[in-house]
């Protein structure tokens, strides 16, 4: 296999990984209409999620034309199963409290504003577009996340408890923010990914959490499950068995 | 429509004889299409018709996205889910907006969801039934959002200048949610599965008499009808709104290729309108009062919003305070 095949192999897994992560968390934002601790935030987070849903379709798009089998950015969204899916373990963790839902957004947010501005700088001309428009809406969803951050962390001692709890349960999926694997590596050498931002992300995290009075707890270690190449939590079938039940039920269906 | 029945408290109106002179002065600002502004001396009476129906406007918009809310997680496309996000979002932003336009008449927003939440007070009856296929969030975006136009195009020249700029603003987006809503409707016609088509019929049948029965019943003998069209709040008769309504949608109907589950309807040559068949009244008010399928499932879900998100709103304000402290 040439060089470009390879990365052309290794840039479609990058690129679902992408869409993935996003598409997922998107989902979760769709769980939380109507359900929005205040108005203000049932139309903040229709927001964020319409923003990575847009970027999931940009991403998949992508993919689906270096794919080039005829399936398109539909079909890599709503009919591959839990083991195809390539997205990080902590998007598909559940909603939770409003707590959890900040917390989950905040070490994204982080890492997906230190990849996409890496991915600005790309080879690839179309990866690079697309990064700098999602650069803008992450910058937003990164001011965002921290602000949340800082309110419920110095807030009131109910939500400074809540929200410990909530960094506590999902520390561990932050391994995979901070790691790399060879797929990543390879696209980081031919500069085309973004490659490890693992320490720029703990030195913000660790700048947030001091100024919003919480522990940071020490560097997530090695983990056992691996979302970027399909093992996931139980969480994730439930996630793609609701949003995908129509395209499954109706396979020749036209939407 | 999105605020159905409200009580202007008027026993019958008043002749600009028997007006207090500060009244006198209003209604002739009213006839002379002056908007009235917040800061402009008004009836109580006209303060409080107006809380009560832009508060039950803003609760609608607010409750109207839960039956959508209920597809948004099984939204079929990523295009279908993207247009969905962005209708909601409009929904919670006109909710905010109304809400707003309220607040400078002296009510406020905590206190009127508070009513909402406690039965006091309603929103729109069309919001209560469940949404049961995807086609259902073709139906609701085409007649739900359709008939809420035909009420409020007019209401962009209500006589309270707030309440009328926020239907302009309102208008044009649910316009384009109307378009929407028909053209899922259309694709699943024009390119489905018999599956899908019967998806569509079945949700017409179920949202027809629902969405006509929105503009509420006949206004002929209304006193509170009466006092919003002297105030010009109100600018037309619900009976003429509804066949504005029906006008409009017939021809629709038909391009789609469905039927109205209605066999009294037929155009009438002479009135140049379409007629249609008797409304079952007695179901949009045991609707309004709760005897319906989601009414109290709606109420529910938003108030469990609002208090499992008390610890939020109180953490911001706590920390909000403390900026403050630290900065003086």
């Amino acid at each position: 296999m040439s060089v470009a095949m390879q990365n052309n192999q290794a840039l479609v897994e990058y690129l679902l990984r992408l869409a993935d992560t996003d598409m997922v968390l998107a989902q979760r934002f769709c769980e939380w209409c109507g359900n929005a601790p205040a108005l203000e935030e049932e139309v903040a987070m229709m927001n964020v999620g319409l923003d990575l849903l847009g970027q999931a379709r940009n991403w998949y798009d992508y993919a689906a034309e270096l794919r080039d089998d005829g399936r398109d950015a539909d079909f890599l969204a709503f009919r591959r199963n839990e083991r195809e899916y390539r997205n990080l373990l902590i998007a598909e963790q559940p909603r939770g409290d409003y707590a959890v839902t900040t917390a989950k957004q905040f070490f994204f947010d982080v890492w997906h504003h230190l990849v996409l501005t890496g991915l600005t700088e790309s080879s690839d001309e179309r990866i690079a577009g697309l990064a700098a428009k999602g650069l803008k809406e992450s910058t937003y969803h990164r001011r965002r996340s921290s602000e949340w951050m800082l309110r419920l962390g110095q807030g009131t001692e109910e939500s400074h408890r809540r929200l410990t709890d909530a960094v506590q349960n999902l520390w561990r999926f932050t391994y995979e923010l901070t790691d790399t694997d060879e797929i990543e590596d390879q696209l980081a050498e031919a500069g085309i990914g973004a490659g490890n931002v693992g320490d720029a992300w703990r030195a913000e995290v660790a700048r947030v959490f001091a100024e919003a009075g919480l522990d940071l707890p020490e560097p997530a270690r090695h983990f056992y499950m691996d979302g970027k190449n399909g093992k996931h939590t139980e969480h994730l079938g439930f996630l793609l068995a609701e949003m995908q039940s129509l395209p499954r039920a109706y396979p020749d269906a036209t939407w | 429509m999105y605020a159905q029945q409200v009580d202007t408290g008027s026993k019958g109106l008043k002749s600009l004889d028997e007006m207090s002179p500060e009244e006198r002065h209003f209604q002739e600002k009213v006839n002379a299409e002056t908007k009235i502004e917040p800061k402009n001396w008004m009836p109580d009476g006209y303060r409080k018709t107006l809380i009560r129906q832009i508060s039950q406007h803003a609760h609608s918009e607010i409750v109207g996205m839960l039956p959508e809310g209920n597809w948004l997680t099984r939204a079929p496309s990523l295009k279908r889910k993207l247009q969905l996000m962005a209708k909601i979002q409009d929904e919670a932003g006109h909710g905010l907006y109304l809400y707003s336009a309220m607040e400078t008449l002296g009510a406020d927003r905590d206190d009127e969801i508070d009513k909402l939440h406690r039965g006091e007070v309603k929103f729109s009856s069309i919001f209560t039934y469940p949404t049961l296929t995807w086609a259902d969030m073709g139906a609701i975006g085409w007649l739900v959002d359709g008939a809420a136009i035909v009420n409020q195009v007019p209401l962009q020249r209500c006589s309270y200048g707030p309440y009328a700029r926020a239907m302009i603003r309102v208008c044009k987006e649910e316009s384009f949610h109307q378009r929407q809503g028909y053209e899922i409707l259309l694709t699943m016609m024009r390119e489905g599965t018999d599956e899908q088509k019967a998806m569509v019929q079945d949700a017409i049948n179920r949202f027809w008499w629902p969405s006509l029965m929105m503009f509420g019943p006949s206004d002929a003998d209304s006193p509170n009808s009466a006092q919003s069209m002297a105030w010009k709040i109100k600018r037309h008769g619900n009976d003429d709104l509804r066949q504005r309504f029906l006008d409009q949608t017939v021809p629709q109907l038909e391009f789609l290729g469905c039927t109205a589950p209605d066999p009294d309807l037929k155009w009438n040559e002479e009135t140049g309108h379409y007629d249609f068949g008797e409304i079952q009244w007695q179901e949009f008010f045991d609707v309004l009062k709760g005897h319906s399928p989601c009414g109290v499932e709606r109420i529910q879900q938003r108030k469990n919003a609002i208090d499992e998100g008390q610890w939020v709103r109180d953490a911001a304000v706590a920390y909000a305070d403390k900026q403050k402290a630290n900065a003086a």
